[in-house]
């Protein structure tokens, strides 16, 4: 429509604007709403409509997890240690979209620092998810997720370093695609896992997340870790079919505690599949049982060194003290929240002397073995397919005293980011209370065209991305 | 008891590329505060480290020229701790896999040639620096050094006198200078040396309890320091005491060693491989590239002076221990002065000026053609070498040719030898005494009467032609 100028850029931001006043109130997705530099967005994008000189994402409005950069916009990470940073630069994904003059409806929450699974752990508030506002709407892209469900945005960009872009995307019934580690630039998000971390979209169908991934991918020099792979047009494989395409079903994945309404929709999705000609085989990730301890060992280690430069001395928050020792103290007592503090002290024990060997090395080479699980399994198969999160969503506060069981609602995705391998969520039904069911497509590192091949067809073939919550 | 000291020492040396180790900022010295720094050096959420290459080349080249193995696969880690200067709250460093491993410089102390190992060289980032003068109740972060590349060269505890770690750091400087990786300046921070002391009963094959001194920073202090440290620890024992595994500051105003902190109260840095940086792989054929480009290094070029100038060890050690020195040794004897002339000029002279002037032979407005000048003049007669004297300052102070200067004041020197004759015969009239003295036995006095007809010449008599005549006239 934008093409063909039958609107303008400024009406969609209007009308997500619209939208955004009218449920914002009980949804809590963003932590910053940029309605102004939206309104001169959505004027520069118009130009470049006119001109014809515009992109696939040109007067787009998007919504930005706010552990992503961006300049002069206040970025707080979700936590009170960062609640009046704005950096002076912009991160590489952000500016890809800039390029092509996209629409920034604002910042979203997410747990702190990406720390947890719902949104409880924001500096700020909680984030409601759209299907039932008294439930979490998963986490750490938790604002993301639930802006895209709720109509606040066209798409959003997450983060997802253990399932914090596919489990929100799962939880909120929209979809959430994780790139492999390196096809997506780093440069100006926010660090908590560096090895792990990665950028992807939060779109409501596939289509638009295969047409962010084109936009956000590639090697990008100020990141190093950015893998010089060349980039295919990701839409190009969309409506093939899937006939062959060999989709494994790993057994470990069956777990105790697992929602029966949650494990009949996935059986469904595997049909559904088969049906498309997809041809199911078993397969083994034996190391799985790992996935958990070994991800919150390396991830803590990592964030308790990333996490150090919030010391008070050059910008964000700081407590006085009456020596540098207690201005730090106090600092990050009183700017880290609990979950933040918890992982930094993990983290600090996994790397100390004495203890490294035993824990941070043993889960490098845990990591490994996860690592040549997958590696294995793809000599078999084209795709594998689990669940994403093993319940839907939980009520908000119903694990938030227990972290051990919040730290299992990302059991189906940690091993995907242990691996480096590219993973999809897309929704596979709903539970008779009405609750999303996401279905997880992994696939090889840097094939995430077949990934996006296989959800689309899936898709399209059934009418769970159609749903929208009543709110 | 006679004791021996072991001596270890890790040396620090800023590498002169144009900009810092992760991040595009310059690494000029002497900036105003925080002026020369960007989100990625002042630790920024969110940025990220891309690894200099010119920082990776300078550490292969040294690494190549003390004999180190280049390791195919090196890792940066973060070495971490909280301190004001250290904005990300880690320090990148290299530690289980740093970029050069085992290598050696021959040292000689007197006489003797020694080799000191080398047990790593890694690549790493320098801090910033705290001010706390002026800033009244508060300090001041000055943040433009952090970022700039460092090397840490690690030696083994090879060294056993505070001569022998004198005559490393004079080598080491050396080979970096020739190299062009850093400026080996110690005043200015840019070389920095921390020592591993400890003695040992003559004789004893383990090693002592170790300090490390730490601040030595000055080239002069290196023996000091040490010396002091290694008397230290011999009276501790000799008192009945024990050495502490501790680390000691060097205070130079005091000329002592002072505890800093004990092995209890050490940081553990909790180094981990960081992840924001892809491991450096080193390929062969840039490693062969590199080691086809280094120079001519000290030892080397002293072997070459002494086998092709004919210079003594001494003369040759001296003129190549810097390169610019050497290559304007070379450059002379090119323009045909004679090897060991112009050493004794380069040596004696020029030296002593440069010296007392503080400034380097690239500041030198003489230049090493006009040197070969001049000792041709003196060669083929035109000067003596004692008017020679007199020409060298002037072309030291002004930069003009030696042919230029001795035309202008007149000092070609005398070998008319009817001239020199009228010269004496003036003299000898006026010196009746002296004369019969002289023939009397005190021959000593020719020496006046060379002194005299000098100053009738104003010095430009030719000195053996004068001294020939007057034992002739003065034994007829």
């Amino acid at each position: 429509m934008l093409d063909r100028r039958e609107v303008t850029s400024k009406n969609i931001i209007d009308s997500v604007y619209q939208r955004i006043d009218a449920v914002e109130d009980r949804i809590k997705a963003y932590v910053t709403l940029t309605r102004d530099e939206a309104t001169g967005m959505s004027h520069a994008a118009d130009s470049r409509l006119a001109a014809g000189s515009h992109g696939m994402v040109t007067g787009i409005p998007i919504a930005i997890k706010d552990n992503l950069c961006t300049k002069g916009i206040r970025t707080t990470c979700s936590s009170k240690i960062l609640s009046n940073f704005v950096p002076p630069y912009e991160s590489s994904v952000t500016a890809a979209l800039a390029d092509q003059a996209y629409v920034l409806t604002g910042k979203t929450n997410l747990d702190e620092f990406a720390m947890g699974s719902s949104t409880e752990n924001s500096g700020f508030h909680t984030t409601r998810n759209p299907w039932d506002i008294e439930r979490i709407p998963g986490g750490s892209s938790g604002g993301s997720a639930a802006a895209v469900a709720a109509g606040e945005c066209i798409a959003a960009l997450g983060s997802d370093t253990g399932g914090s872009i596919r489990q929100p995307a799962a939880l909120c019934g929209v979809v959430g695609m994780k790139p492999t580690y390196g096809r997506v630039s780093r440069y100006g998000l926010v660090a908590f896992a560096s090895s792990l971390d990665q950028i992807g979209p939060i779109t409501k169908n596939v289509r638009d997340s295969a047409l962010l991934l084109n936009i956000i991918s590639g090697r990008d020099r100020k990141d190093s870790t950015s893998a010089p792979v060349e980039v295919p047009d990701f839409t190009a494989n969309l409506g093939q079919d899937i006939k062959g395409l060999r989709i494994g079903i790993p057994q470990e994945y069956l777990i105790d505690g697992m929602d029966p309404e949650v494990e009949a929709a996935i059986r469904e999705a595997i049909k559904q599949l088969e049906s498309l000609g997809a041809i199911p085989v078993e397969v083994s990730l034996p190391h799985s049982g790992y996935a958990v301890a070994t991800y919150y060992l390396l991830a803590t280690s990592e964030a308790s060194s990333n996490l150090a430069r919030y010391d008070g001395v050059k910008y964000g928050f700081r407590a006085e003290g009456k020596d540098l020792m207690e201005m730090y103290m106090k600092t990050r007592a009183q700017g880290f929240g609990p979950e933040v503090k918890r992982r930094i002290m993990l983290g600090t024990y996994a790397l100390s002397s004495g203890y490294y060997d035993a824990y941070y090395k043993k889960a490098q080479q845990v990591r490994t073995l996860i690592k040549d699980d997958f590696e294995k399994a793809f000599q078999k198969v084209d795709l594998i397919v689990t669940p994403t999160t093993p319940t839907p969503a939980f009520k908000l506060g119903e694990k938030t005293d227990d972290p051990l069981q919040m730290y299992l609602a990302d059991i189906f995705t940690i091993s995907v980011n242990l691996a480096g391998a590219p993973g999809i969520s897309v929704p596979c039904g709903f539970t008779t209370g009405n609750l999303p069911v996401g279905l997880q497509l992994i696939g090889r590192h840097f094939d995430e065209a077949t990934v996006l091949k296989a959800a689309y067809a899936y898709e399209q073939s059934t009418p769970w991305h159609t749903r929208r919550p009543v709110l | 008891m006679r004791y021996e000291a072991v001596i270890g020492l890790e040396v620090h040396a800023q590498m002169m590329t144009q900009t810092k180790i992760f991040c595009g900022c310059s690494t000029t010295f002497g900036a105003d505060p925080n002026t020369q720094t960007c989100p990625v050096c002042i630790g920024m959420p969110g940025v990220l480290p891309v690894l200099n290459s010119r920082a990776l080349e300078f550490a292969v080249r040294t690494g190549l020229a003390t004999g180190c193995s280049i390791a195919n696969y090196s890792r940066f880690a973060r070495k971490n701790y909280f301190y004001p200067d250290l904005p990300k709250g880690y320090q990148i460093s290299q530690y289980e896999h740093p970029i050069c491993l085992k290598g050696h410089i021959d040292i000689t102390v007197d006489g003797e040639t020694k080799r000191i190992g080398i047990t790593r060289i890694h690549m790493e980032e320098d801090a910033g620096k705290n001010i706390h003068e002026g800033a009244g109740n508060y300090s001041f972060v000055d943040l433009n050094r952090t970022g700039v590349p460092l090397m840490e060269i690690v030696s083994e505890p090879d060294l056993r006198s505070p001569k022998d770690a004198a005559e490393y750091m004079k080598k080491l400087r050396a080979i970096l200078r020739y190299l062009g990786v850093c400026d080996g300046n110690m005043d200015q921070g840019s070389l920095r040396c921390d020592a591993n002391v400890s003695v040992r009963p003559v004789g004893q094959e383990e090693f002592g309890t170790r300090a490390e001194v730490k601040n030595i920073n000055s080239f002069r202090f290196v023996e000091k320091a040490i010396e002091y440290e290694i008397r230290r620890q011999i009276s501790v024992v000799e008192d009945g005491g024990k050495v502490v595994q501790e680390t000691r500051l060097w205070d130079s105003a005091k000329g002592i060693t002072e505890s800093m902190r004990s092995k209890e109260e050490a940081h553990d840095y909790r180094y981990f491989p960081d992840p924001d940086l892809v491991p450096v792989i080193a390929e062969h054929a840039w490693i062969e590239e590199i080691r086809a480009s280094l120079p001519e290094l000290p030892d080397a070029k002293k072997q070459r002076f002494i086998t092709d100038y004919g210079l003594p060890e001494h003369d040759a050690f001296l003129l190549t221990e810097e390169r610019a020195i050497a290559d304007w040794f070379e450059d002379a004897v090119r323009a045909g002065g004679q090897a060991k002339s112009v050493s004794n000029w380069m040596m004696g002279d020029l030296m002593r000026s440069l010296n007392d002037e503080n400034r380097t032979i690239s500041e030198c407005a003489l230049k090493p053609e006009q040197l070969a000048g001049m000792i041709r003049l003196i060669d083929n007669g035109t000067i003596s070498g004692k008017i020679a004297k007199t020409v060298f300052d002037d072309m030291y102070q002004t930069g003009r040719d030696a042919e230029t200067i001795v035309k202008e004041k007149g000092l070609v020197q005398i070998s008319d030898i009817s001239e020199i004759e009228k010269a004496v015969d003036d003299i000898l009239a006026q010196s009746a005494k002296e004369i019969e003295r002289y023939r009397a036995g005190d021959e000593k006095l020719l020496g006046f009467f060379v002194g005299r007809v000098m100053k009738t010449t104003k010095g430009k008599a030719n000195p053996q032609m004068l001294n020939e005549l007057l034992k002739k006239k003065l034994s007829s």
